[in-house]
């Protein structure tokens, strides 16, 4: 009837859930021994032909098994199975606890055989299941209904629905059944089925109208579907379009803590520091020390290293800027061409100095657990928790500066320098001080700028070469002398990146971007807000 | 005191010098090998394990008493990940030194802006790292796969029911020569396979690009037209590790879209957090993972070398990966060409060398072809653990006979399968 | 009141008696001695040059070259700039597409198109590449890419009074914009492997010791060629212009000269030198690639400057053959090291060493003449420097134009 094949994956699915509809009224057959090797061993398709004899009446111990395999926590040795669980080694036939004999072998399991049993799993875990597992097990089915729709799948979902079940995994359920009676006989069915897909936001489904609309006979089922797939290529030209503004916003956000500390101690001391890439690279060093000694010292608490790590990078960059700054760049003042060229010759310093103590390598960075995976909204916007991350703590890290700026006796003393050295010097401040703390501010950011980084990219001694050129014509582009420009230019500039990315590819946008700066400050060579007057 | 010490110096001055002499004297009887790898710069990451695997190599060969009664003497220059330092540094081995072999680069830039070097100079080159073939010259022999030897089981794989089924591919690479030529292969091998181009999406980054917002996007994209789809990532050097951190962050797993790498091996692994990346493959001819004794002894060797002389990174973990056999293959088959020649004059060992065979740690006897200087290698496909070491899947029968000139491109029509006289 | 007419002084000989014979001995060694000294000699004996000599001397003075540009317009005018390296690698890439052109069909793929466009599929030339294979027009655009290109910028960048460290930054942008598009495989540069493998030039197999020893040659004289070029423009009228430029420009403004032609032309005059130090360098070295064009490149040119002593002339072409000899005995002995000196260099020489080498060389030949250094910025800035180390804040503000 329909021209399209069966892969075997979902021949093998629509097989388990078929025989678990069926002979869920019949004993549970046990787990046998060689079950359990034909399940370990063999072929890949012998184990999903045994894996589906299983699933279909599984007992308690051939459930724990599949289990088992998906977490791959199963070894065999000469015949025997074993499942190295939470509470210790068990045979797995007869539940019973075992010793792990030497030489036992990890069972292999493909990306194949890892398909075939999370099917297997969202089969067992539809009914009965704690409401997580039922989510799960039902987001699994809506996706296979998606990808080939299978009338036989609807006993099951249909059972499933009859009975009690989570809400998220009822709606899930209710568009996979959608999904699947949108082939039935019954013409009512079909159009209630592509009504329904109306409201579905994945990708996945427009091939699946596109296909129907092809083979519909009705003239209104047609109109439904025609409608159906006009909601869902709204929605997701929408979506993308909101994906390219967070994808910009959170590249702006990543420009705007790396260049923050920049337009500081620029704005204040005119000297653009050459090392400032080196001082994010620092930071983010820092933070993966303080991921190891959590992992040696502290490995309940892991997930909070981050928190602990931001002070201990702002301290280190800021004690290595207080350094750098009494050290070399104070003898260099009012000469800012030197000024770049020593602070060149420091960031080559600093990035050998952190080869040579760490190595030439990158350095892993582990994400805490809150901050990997994604939420999806409107359907099928995902947006990764470590960019979202990002953008609130870069909020933060901008509202910090600008209180400690606006409120506190240190921000005063920075604004009255930037405005008028000599003046506040008459006034009685110290204005090397003020240097010294400034450099160490704006270092500090830098190394915050580094802790979040190392939780996106590498970290490695290069670290801070690549965003240096982004952090000047950030600090170029905002002008010099308030945050609000370094923000507006540092959000603007990554959202332009973000849409010419988007049809050019990532090279010519940034080249777009660097051309337009360079155009722009032709024309305005003080930045967007020009603070002092002409003085470039 | 005073007296006594100046005579101290003066004895430990001429002790020096003697035994300068003596060294020196000695000295002319060590064959000289070179090493040319990055030591610092943007390649260093990725070379100087390379380094380390050569001096490990040359100390188990000095320790069996050398090559024919002759101790080898390591040459290391850096050429500091430089390009024109590399020819340079090359001529310095080969003129000044006076090197019998050299191993080294990594990069094809590298290789090509030495190759003319060792032409003129008529130099011994082992280059040990997989490669975009498209070339065959008389002074260079390759350790490293050609296309054949691990793109295109590769996408077989993918394409085979274990692999998935796959029906539509993502092309995705760095710019360069090595992603674009094996894409260019890789597509006419497709296009033979019926796969029609509208099928096929190829992109490239920057080197050094780390934003995979918008890529993976469009992966996610390209993928839910209704077939299967793969990605073929040939993602050069540390980018790799952003793109496989979108990649599990975007919720793209390996059941639903799954990425074959062919620069990422256990060393790249390193720095990554491997959980979200379970499943995902590589295709090589080496994994550190494969269990047989030659590779037993091989890993066990090297994670007492790295202790033993402090390798930063790998003295707590040791990892072994492809192009580190295929560095220890080199010089053991140059050893026993030597040998075989009784010489180090270039040209007689390069005679010797064809059909050399060496019991490999990937568990073959890996053999020199007769003609055109690349190895038969096997290939694996590994999938990728949740402690970052792979899990292999899939291997060919028996090794693969490399093909340096693809015939999936139309202009290597006619070319001979060995090196053709300048 | 009518202007009266100022008798300046008339400009000093272009090289003092001394000045003239160091010169005569250097083109001798480059003329005649060192063609001896490499084609002649026999290779076993001590006074031979090898040819990785030869190539090693002839690529610092490429760079030395470079160096001199730079000392043109930092030195002298007071404009630094962080992406010279981008006209090195112009006129290097020029000249790689005419030795491209000439590898003929001698490539891997026996093709009238070098190798890179053919495994791109390229079935043509595109249209940037149409005079390569004239070594007239190679020679012509040697001098007009990178002098188009600086001209252009220049012009923008001088028209809006871009100047001292906003000026620096975005040099540096254009030449990482420039690397970037480079490194693209479409741009149809070869990327990210750029051209290598070069046979001929002119017909002649380049990979001879006659042919690298002419190169030699002729880098050699191109430098001292274009040192006497640059002695004689700092000496003259135009050169004090620009010194002016240097020291005070709003007060050249004042006295009615428009620093704008000036600067331009001193500013391309530059790039073109670098563009044809790039052009010599690139047969030498046998490769060109964009990572020529990486920032770093470019601020090592302005360190070598400094090294040697700013304003000088001869000072950037001892601080190149310093720093790069450096670099090269180094990287074999100490490579861990290397950058650790480099780094440390930049600082020594920006903290301590303001006059560099020659400065050096000069304060311990003595005389008040030595003192006083690449003319007045330093020593109204020494009093600033002099007041920072005592904490004390300066009195008076230093004008923008002193920050040098």
């Amino acid at each position: 009837m329909r021209p399209h094949n069966f892969p075997s994956l979902i021949r093998c699915l629509c097989l388990c859930l078929g025989m678990a509809w069926l002979l869920s009224a019949m004993p549970a057959r046990a787990l046998t021994a060689d079950d359990a090797l034909a399940l370990v061993e063999g072929g890949v398709a012998d184990r999903i032909d045994a894996l589906n004899r299983l699933a279909g009446a599984p007992d308690e111990r051939a459930a724990a098994l599949i289990r088992a395999m998906a977490a791959r926590e199963v070894q065999v040795h000469e015949g025997r199975v074993f499942i190295s669980g939470a509470d210790g080694v068990r045979d797995a036939v007869t539940g019973e606890p075992a010793e792990l004999p030497e030489g036992a072998q990890d069972v292999m399991v493909n990306n194949r055989m890892r398909g075939a049993l999370q099917g297997a799993l969202a089969a067992l875990d539809l009914i009965g299941a704690p409401p997580a597992r039922q989510r799960e097990a039902a987001a699994t089915l809506q996706q296979r209904a998606f990808d080939e729709p299978d009338i036989d799948m609807l006993p099951l979902i249909e059972r499933a629905l009859a009975g009690e079940l989570d809400e998220a995994a009822r709606a899930s359920l209710l568009m996979a059944q959608a999904a699947v009676l949108l082939d039935s006989e019954d013409e009512a069915r079909r159009l209630e089925a592509a009504v329904k897909l109306g409201g579905a936001r994945q990708p996945v489904v427009r091939p699946l109208l596109l296909q129907q609309i092809e083979r519909e006979s009705s003239e209104e089922v047609k109109a439904a579907l025609r409608q159906s797939l006009a909601a869902l290529e709204r929605s997701l030209q929408r979506n993308a379009i909101l994906a390219q503004v967070f994808s910009g916003v959170s590249l702006g956000s990543i420009l705007l803590l790396a260049a923050l500390g920049l337009a500081i101690t620029y704005g204040l001391m005119g000297v653009i520091n050459m090392a400032h890439g080196e001082l994010i690279m620092i930071g983010a060093y820092a933070t993966w020390l303080v991921q190891v000694a959590f992992k040696q010292w502290l490995p309940g608490w892991f997930d909070w290293y981050l928190v602990a790590a931001m002070p201990v990078a702002f301290m280190s960059s800021a004690l290595v800027g207080a350094a750098m700054e009494r050290s070399v760049i104070r003898f260099l003042y009012g000469r800012p061409l030197e000024t770049l060229l020593a602070t060149w010759g420091l960031s080559l310093v600093l990035m050998q100095g952190v080869r040579s103590l760490f190595g030439a390598q990158n350095v892993g960075v582990e994400n805490p657990a809150w901050m990997s995976g994604s939420v999806t909204l409107l359907g099928n916007l995902t947006l990764p928790w470590n960019r979202l991350f990002i953008i609130a703590f870069a909020g933060l890290v901008l509202l910090g500066v600008a209180m400690l700026i606006s409120r506190t006796r240190l921000g005063l003393f920075v604004r009255g320098v930037t405005q008028n050295r000599p003046i506040a010097a008459c006034m009685g401040v110290n204005t090397a001080r003020i240097d010294t703390y400034a450099f160490a501010l704006g270092s500090g950011i830098a190394g915050l700028a580094g802790c979040a980084l190392s939780q996106i990219g590498n970290v490695g001694p290069d670290l801070g070469q690549s965003y240096i050129v982004d952090s000047f014509m950030v600090v170029v582009l905002g002008g010099v002398g308030q945050i609000a420009g370094t923000v507006y230019a540092a959000l603007g500039l990554g959202v332009l990146n973000k849409f010419i990315e988007g049809w050019a590819g990532a090279v010519l946008a940034k080249i777009a971007v660097l051309v337009f700066i360079i155009v722009f400050i032709q024309k305005r060579p003080q930045g967007i807000f020009a603070f002092k007057g002409r003085e470039a | 005191m005073q007296n006594s010490r100046r005579f101290t110096l003066k004895a430990l001055t001429v002790a020096t010098v003697l035994g300068a002499f003596g060294l020196t004297a000695h000295a002319q009887e060590t064959i000289k090998v070179g090493v040319l790898h990055s030591l610092s710069g943007t390649m260093a990451i990725s070379e100087t394990v390379l380094k380390d695997t050569v001096l490990m190599a040359i100390e188990e060969i000095n320790a069996k008493g050398g090559v024919m009664g002759k101790k080898l003497e390591p040459v290391v220059v850096d050429p500091a990940s430089n390009w024109p330092l590399f020819a340079e540094r090359a001529r310095q081995l080969l003129t000044q030194d006076k090197v019998a072999v050299v191993f080294g680069c990594w990069t094809s830039v590298s290789r090509k802006s030495v190759l003319p070097v060792f032409e003129e100079l008529n130099g011994l080159l082992f280059y040990p790292v997989q490669y975009e073939g498209e070339e065959l010259s008389k002074n260079v022999f390759y350790t490293g796969a050609a296309p054949n030897q691990q793109a295109i089981p590769a996408v077989e794989y993918l394409m085979s029911k274990d692999g998935g089924s796959a029906k539509r591919f993502v092309l995705l690479g760095t710019d360069y020569v090595y992603p674009r030529t094996t894409n260019k292969i890789l597509r006419a091998f497709l296009n033979s396979k019926g796969i029609p181009d509208s099928d096929i999406m190829e992109e490239y980054t920057p080197f050094g690009h780390s934003d995979y917002q918008s890529i993976i996007a469009k992966i996610k994209q390209f993928s839910s037209q209704g077939k299967k789809t793969a990605v073929v990532s040939t993602i050069n050097g540390d980018s790799n590790v952003p793109f496989y951190k979108e990649l599990g962050n975007a919720g793209l797993k390996a059941t639903d879209v799954p990425v074959v790498a062919f620069s990422v091996g256990e060393e790249e692994l390193r720095g990554v957090d491997t959980k979200p990346l379970e499943g995902h493959l590589a295709a090589w001819n080496y994994f550190m993972s494969i269990k047989n004794p030659a590779n037993d002894e091989f890993t066990k060797k090297w994670a007492a070398y790295a202790k033993a002389k402090n390798l930063p990174g790998h003295k707590d973990k040791p990892l072994t990966n492809d192009p580190m056999e295929a560095t220890y293959i080199g010089i053991n088959m140059w050893k026993q060409a030597v040998e075989k020649a009784k010489s180090t004059d270039v040209d007689k060992v390069i005679a010797a060398m064809a059909g050399q065979t060496f019991r490999a740690p990937s568990g073959i006897v890996s053999k020199m072809d007769e003609k055109n200087h690349h190895l038969h290698k096997s290939v694996f496909i590994g999938e990728v653990r949740g402690d970052g070491q792979f899990d292999v899947v899939w291997k060919t029968p028996g090794p693969v006979k490399a093909q340096p000139w693809s015939p999936f491109i139309p202009e290597n029509k006619g070319k001979k399968d060995e090196p053709v006289k300048k | 009141m009518s202007p009266r007419s100022v008798k300046l002084p008339a400009p000093g000989p272009l090289l003092t008696r001394g000045g003239w014979s160091a010169f005569m001995v250097a083109l001798l060694v480059v003329c005649a001695v060192a063609p001896v000294l490499n084609l002649m000699v026999p290779k076993d004996s001590m006074f031979h040059l090898s040819d990785y000599m030869v190539g090693l001397l002839g690529k610092i003075m490429c760079y030395a070259i470079c160096a001199l540009a730079m000392d043109l317009i930092w030195g002298y005018t007071g404009i630094l700039s962080l992406g010279h390296g981008l006209f090195f690698a112009l006129g290097g890439y020029v000249m790689g597409m005419y030795l491209m052109r000439q590898i003929g069909t001698d490539g891997h793929y026996k093709s009238e198109l070098p190798d890179f466009m053919v495994f791109l599929d390229w079935k043509e030339l595109p249209w940037h590449w149409a005079l390569s294979d004239s070594f007239i027009a190679t020679v012509l655009l040697i001098v007009l890419v990178p002098g188009a290109l600086a001209f252009v910028f220049g012009y923008f960048a001088f028209r809006s009074r871009i100047k001292g460290v906003y000026f620096s930054i975005i040099t540096q942008a254009l030449t990482f914009a420039a690397m970037l598009l480079f490194f693209r495989n479409e741009t149809g540069f070869g990327g990210n492997n750029g051209f290598t493998d070069f046979k001929r030039i002119l017909d002649i197999p380049i990979a001879t010791q006659g042919m690298r020893m002419t190169l030699f040659v002729i880098t050699g004289l191109t430098l001292l060629g274009f040192f006497l070029w640059a002695k004689w423009l700092v000496g003259s009228k135009f050169g004090r212009v620009l010194q002016a430029v240097r020291d005070a420009e709003s007060r050249v403004m004042f006295c009615g000269y428009n620093p704008l032609p000036y600067k331009l032309t001193i500013w391309t005059i530059s790039a073109v030198m670098c563009g044809v130090a790039g052009a010599l360098y690139v047969p030498q070295v046998g490769i060109i690639n964009p990572g020529e064009m990486s920032p770093a490149n470019s601020i090592e040119i302005a360190i070598w400057a400094a090294v040697g002593g700013r304003a000088t002339l001869i000072g950037p072409i001892v601080g190149a053959f310093i720093v790069n000899g450096a670099k090269s005995i180094l990287t074999v002995s100490f490579p861990e090291y290397w950058l650790y000196f480099l780094g440390g260099l930049f600082i020594v020489v920006t903290l301590f060493m303001p006059q560099g080498v020659v400065g050096l060389v000069r304060r311990w030949r003595g005389g008040p003449q030595a003192r006083r250094g690449p003319e007045q910025a330093p020593a109204a800035t020494s009093a600033a420097t002099a007041a920072a180390r005592d904490d004390v804040p300066p009195m008076v503000a230093v004008p923008a134009e002193v920050k040098a």
